[in-house]
């Protein structure tokens, strides 16, 4: 019996008769892979499709005729482009250029022109595509139409759509625009720059020191999470504003601009670079420090040819996390930065002040290139951080040293005195009558219905929407999960599927959330419906912030033995019971994980629902947006608050539920 | 009981009947194998697999990793369908059928139990859902944990029980639901080694006891020796043999064969005519082979079967053994290595040319003998242990 002997009989390949509950399992990943579809691939590719639309008048595509003032006698047919050329060219190659909606109207041609006159017109188009409005009614083709004076008062020709560069050419050409992008690299770079130092610091202090109060400086370093990332650039208006606390410390410069949107991106931005600093540098080897000592290596040298190396990944992770983090932004600059443009806050001005779609989607395009850079540079990274971690290392063990311990104290109270500053001066604020002239308590701008802003139902709407994405999105994050982790077969749909929940990860707010305008906000999509409604904020809040929690639930899958599901299949278990009895309760931490992440984004997030909120669905943290804007400031730090209190409140509860929880489970977890 | 239907000697049978295909078997085969190929784009893990199982059969797939034994137990479970071939359990072909609508309970390697559910629901789990009554599936998981001696564990959780233990417990829970065919995937794998023997002892006592339809896959030729009543001796995706213990170790169909199970001297040798092989200093007579005068074989004989005869002109050989004078060697005694129940030596000799053979003595032999290092002595390679393989393509 050689291998050479031996041939593969033809035919097909066999496929496993499929059972009932591969096909429910089958149905649940359709559905949940139509969702991100729907609500993630389709809305980017249509926002891609408008940025490299553009649409032009095409003057050769129509033909004319007129007659005289007795109607019998008909000029030659003549192309919109001649005549132009004939009255002196009346409409500018500026006006050529247009939007999807462009209209242009075509009586200019005839200087004499008369709605009164009996002088009938006739058009038609040179090609099938031609198409112009009479009134609001569509004509299209090669077929004449006439029409009297009044009417063809009110034709206008519809533009021709073409695929092309042009709008990255304008948007270049536009040095106001343009000079955004070199704001925002810059913005990114210093604010990174800054924050990876700073939380390194911290990072080293909690991990290697042995300082005291180590829990309490943890604690308030993730305050910055849970609000939303207006609230600093107002914290900083009070300190360093015009009537700021602090002003003489700016010696003469504006906190509206640079320097606001930096001291506040680096407070949002901290938390986050500092829990993937914290974890590389956590997992470090006592080994390679006694062999460093055991070496005679000086201190210094350690920390260079050691601690850096050991953490560099974890280092160049969180650069990108926050540079990414920084320049796609948008609520600190928009409050804080002033006059200085950057492209987050272009966004919202192309589409929100001005209207133009096709600018804001080149402006979101061009958000997508350093996000997907950094997506693609992080993930390369992960994998290679993997090796790092052996299961004989020995955890490090820092030993009290006065003089250092002392200097890592003073270093994280300093971290933490400015955290507690950020958010002290908003809870004063909000709770006097008038900064800085009248400190008398007040509960006064608490009465947000007094605002514009959409008052305490924006609130209501804000717990409402957490509350909701909490809930759904576990739920469609889990089962998603599960589906790709423990499905067997269906390969192409898997990998489709991990690929769909890898991508929130590179899909900045503010283009996820003009995508779902393009998109949802077409009447032919049958979507539309929810167009201004809660389920469009929670959808795209839920896709915003799917890929971490897309991990989080398969880190906690993968860990589970991989042997369950055939186990219960020979024990002739249907899935669903392996799922509710075993599945989801081994996961639960996991889970709850999931659903407080959620509520505390869907609290803060401002960048993608500030392009769908309605009238009747306004959120809190648009609100402090538009009290802000609105100049009640006061108001929006005290909205701002209480989005805080709301978030803390949550973590509390995960925190007692998960303690419970644990208790309970403590038995069948403990060796 | 269904145990004593167990081929343990009429094992020489089946293989018949298995090397003579088309032949009608004289009782139709429990689990029927034919012809399954399994393919990974252009990687073939499994070529064309046929295989019958008896009922009450302990039948161990053996084989270095990557063999494919692993991937023909999951087609037989159905977790990994193969590519071709048909699969029939009880005259019932499950060819394409997913794991749940087949017969068969199954114990991994890492135990896989329920880490949130106590031992007795573990256990229970099978029986759930299947119109019994509470009082009905109690007995049956008394009976079942009973059976593995873990009564007293019930109330458990499995992370408080040892890796022992919960095997046993992953074992009472795929026999709970009474299937017809049990599957072990290297259930003994993780586990340190004195459990290993004492669970495999416990394995096999169990299987006999309840007469189950056993396949177990392992890497390990001892437990296979130990625990198989049929071994399925496979490499590069092909059975390389199918026999019982004494079969594979004694009469090895293939160099792999010989090579993988028990340890070999190997030497490349020449066919002579009546029935002799030469290597490069010397000739032996050997056992009867196929292959022809003159082609290149490989000459294999096993440490244990090398005869010890003392210094050969003066001393006589061991009084239980008679020397035949044939295949008679003189040997320097280069290094010797006490392994606790016998002395391994590398022996020397001009006829073996550079290499040196390795014999396994009994303690017993070098103390009588005398041997020790830089001594001298004769060794005898009996004829029939003196194998031929030939040798194989590359």
């Amino acid at each position: 019996m050689t291998a050479a002997t031996l041939e593969i009989p033809r035919g097909r390949a066999l496929r496993t008769r499929v059972s009932g509950d591969d096909l429910v399992k089958r149905g649940l990943m359709v559905v949940i892979s139509l969702y991100l579809l729907v609500a993630l691939a389709a809305p980017l590719y249509v926002l891609l499709s408008k940025s490299v639309s553009t649409y032009e008048f095409d003057l050769t595509a129509f033909e004319l005729q007129r007659s005289d003032e007795s109607a019998t006698t008909w000029s030659e047919p003549t192309t919109v482009a001649t005549l132009n050329e004939e009255v002196g060219g009346v409409i500018t190659p500026d006006q050529l250029n247009t939007g999807s909606d462009g209209r242009l109207s075509l009586t200019a041609l005839y200087p004499d022109f008369s709605f009164r006159s009996p002088v009938m017109y006739r058009i038609r188009g040179t090609s099938d595509d031609a198409a112009y409005l009479v009134g609001s009614e569509l004509h299209r083709g090669t077929e004449w139409l006439e029409l009297d004076s009044n009417s063809f008062r009110r034709v206008v020709i519809r533009p021709s759509a073409s695929l092309g560069l042009d709008n990255f050419v304008a948007y270049f050409s536009t040095p106001a625009l343009a000079q955004s992008i070199a704001n925002s690299v810059l913005m990114g770079v210093i604010s990174t720059v800054l924050v990876i130092s700073i939380a390194f610091g911290l990072a080293y202090a909690l991990n290697r020191s042995c300082m005291p109060f180590k829990g309490f400086f943890r604690l308030v370093t993730t305050i910055p999470i849970l609000v939303p990332s207006l609230l600093p650039g107002i914290a900083l208006v009070y300190l360093f504003g015009n009537q700021g606390l602090l002003k003489g410390l700016m010696m003469g410069h504006s906190i509206y601009g640079p320097i606001g949107i930096v001291i506040g991106s680096v407070f949002f931005t901290l938390p986050h670079a500092l829990l993937i600093i914290s974890t590389a540098l956590s997992v470090a080897d006592q080994r390679h420090y006694e062999a460093a000592q055991s070496l005679r290596s000086s201190p210094w040298r350690t920390f260079w040819t050691v601690t850096v190396p050991g953490a560099r990944y974890g280092i160049i992770s969180a650069a990108f996390v926050v540079f990414t983090l920084v320049i796609t932004d948008f609520g600190l600059p928009k409050v804080i930065g002033g006059q200085y443009n950057v492209l987050a806050v272009d966004i919202y001005k192309q589409v929100i002040g001005q209207q133009n779609f096709e600018m804001g989607a080149v402006v979101a395009v061009l958000l997508l290139v350093p996000a997907v850079a950094a997506f693609f540079v992080d993930s390369a990274i992960r994998k290679r951080q993997v090796a790092l971690l052996s299961a004989r290392s020995v955890p490090y063990q820092p030993k009290p040293d006065r003089g250092f311990d002392t200097a890592c104290f003073v270093y994280c109270s300093a971290v933490a005195l400015f955290i507690l500053m950020m958010i002290g001066v908003c809870q004063f604020a909000a709770t006097v009558k008038f900064w800085p002239y009248d400190l008398t308590p007040s509960l006064n701008n608490f009465r947000f219905d007094l605002m514009d802003g959409g008052g305490w139902g924006a609130y209501y709407n804000s717990i409402v929407m957490a509350l909701l994405t909490a809930v759904f999105g576990t739920i469609i994050v889990f089962v998603g999960a599960y589906m790709v982790e423990k499905t067997d077969g269906f390969a192409a749909g898997r990998t489709l599927f991990q690929f769909l929940a890898m991508l929130p990860m590179a899909v900045p707010g503010m283009v996820l959330g003009l995508s779902y305008i393009f998109f949802f906000n077409d009447p032919a999509n049958p979507f539309n419906a929810i167009y201004g409604t809660m389920a469009i904020l929670v959808v795209s809040t839920v896709t915003h912030f799917y890929t971490v929690s897309h991990l989080t639930a398969l880190t906690a899958l993968n860990q589970m033995d991989r042997e369950f599901e055939p186990v219960a299949a020979s024990l002739k278990q249907p899935f669903h019971r392996l799922f509710f009895r075993v599945t989801v309760p081994v996961s639960l931490p996991a889970i709850l994980d999931i659903s407080i992440y959620l509520f505390v984004n869907a609290m803060t997030t401002v960048s993608a629902v500030v392009f769908l909120y309605s009238t009747q669905t306004q959120l809190a943290s648009v609100a402090v947006l538009n009290m802000d804007d609105a100049g009640d400031i006061a108001p929006a730090a005290a909205m701002g608050m209480m989005i805080f209190y709301t978030n803390v409140a949550a973590r509390l509860l995960h925190g007692l539920v998960s303690r419970l929880l644990l208790k309970r489970s403590q038995a069948w977890r403990q060796r | 009981m269904k145990h004593e239907t167990i081929p343990g000697a009429t094992s020489a049978a089946v293989r018949s009947r298995l090397s003579a295909e088309g032949t009608e078997p004289v009782k139709s085969p429990y689990l029927q194998i034919q012809n399954v190929w399994k393919t990974f784009g252009e990687f073939a893990a499994l070529k064309g697999i046929s295989l019958s199982i008896q009922e009450g059969e302990f039948v161990c797939f053996l084989g270095p990793s990557g063999c494919g034994k692993t991937t023909l137990l999951r087609a037989v479970a159905g977790l990994d369908l193969q590519t071709r071939g048909t699969i029939h359990q009880g005259g019932r072909d499950i060819s394409v059928l997913p794991p749940s609508q087949r017969d068969y309970g199954i114990v991994f390697q890492s135990y896989a139990l329920f880490p949130n559910l106590t031992i007795e629901k573990n256990v229970a789990f099978g029986l759930e859902n299947t119109r019994r009554s509470k009082a009905e599936i109690a007995q049956r998981v008394a009976e079942l944990l009973d059976l593995v001696g873990l009564a007293s564990q019930a109330r458990k959780y499995p992370a408080q029980l040892s890796g022992g233990q919960q095997q046993r417990i992953a074992l009472a829970r795929a026999m709970a639901i009474s299937p017809g065919l049990l599957l072990l995937d290297e259930p003994l794998s993780a586990l340190d080694a004195k459990v290993r023997v004492h669970l495999r002892h416990e394995i096999k006592n169990l299987q006999r006891k309840l007469g189950v339809t056993t396949i177990m896959v392992t890497h390990d030729q001892e437990e296979a020796l130990a625990m198989a009543d049929r071994i399925v001796v496979m490499n590069h995706g092909v059975i390389e043999q199918v026999g019982t213990p004494t079969e594979v170790y004694r009469e090895p169909a293939s160099l792999f064969v010989a090579d993988f199970i028990g340890e070999t001297n190997q030497f490349p040798a020449k066919v002579l005519s009546g029935g002799k092989v030469a290597l490069t200093g010397t000739e032996l007579a050997c056992a009867p082979h196929g292959c022809a005068t003159g082609t290149p074989v490989t000459a294999v004989i096993r440490p244990v079967d090398v005869i010890p005869h003392g210094d050969g002109a003066r001393s006589p050989g061991a009084p239980d053994v008679v020397a035949t004078r044939e295949n008679l060697i003189e040997v320097d005694v280069r290094e010797m290595e006490f392994l606790g129940g016998f002395w391994r030596t590398r022996l020397a000799s001009p006829r073996f040319g550079d290499g040196l053979l390795v014999a396994d003595f009994s303690i017993n032999a070098v103390r009588r003998l005398d041997i020790a290092e830089g001594s001298a002595m004769s060794v005898e390679l009996p004829r029939d242990r003196v194998l031929v393989f030939p040798e194989r393509a590359a």
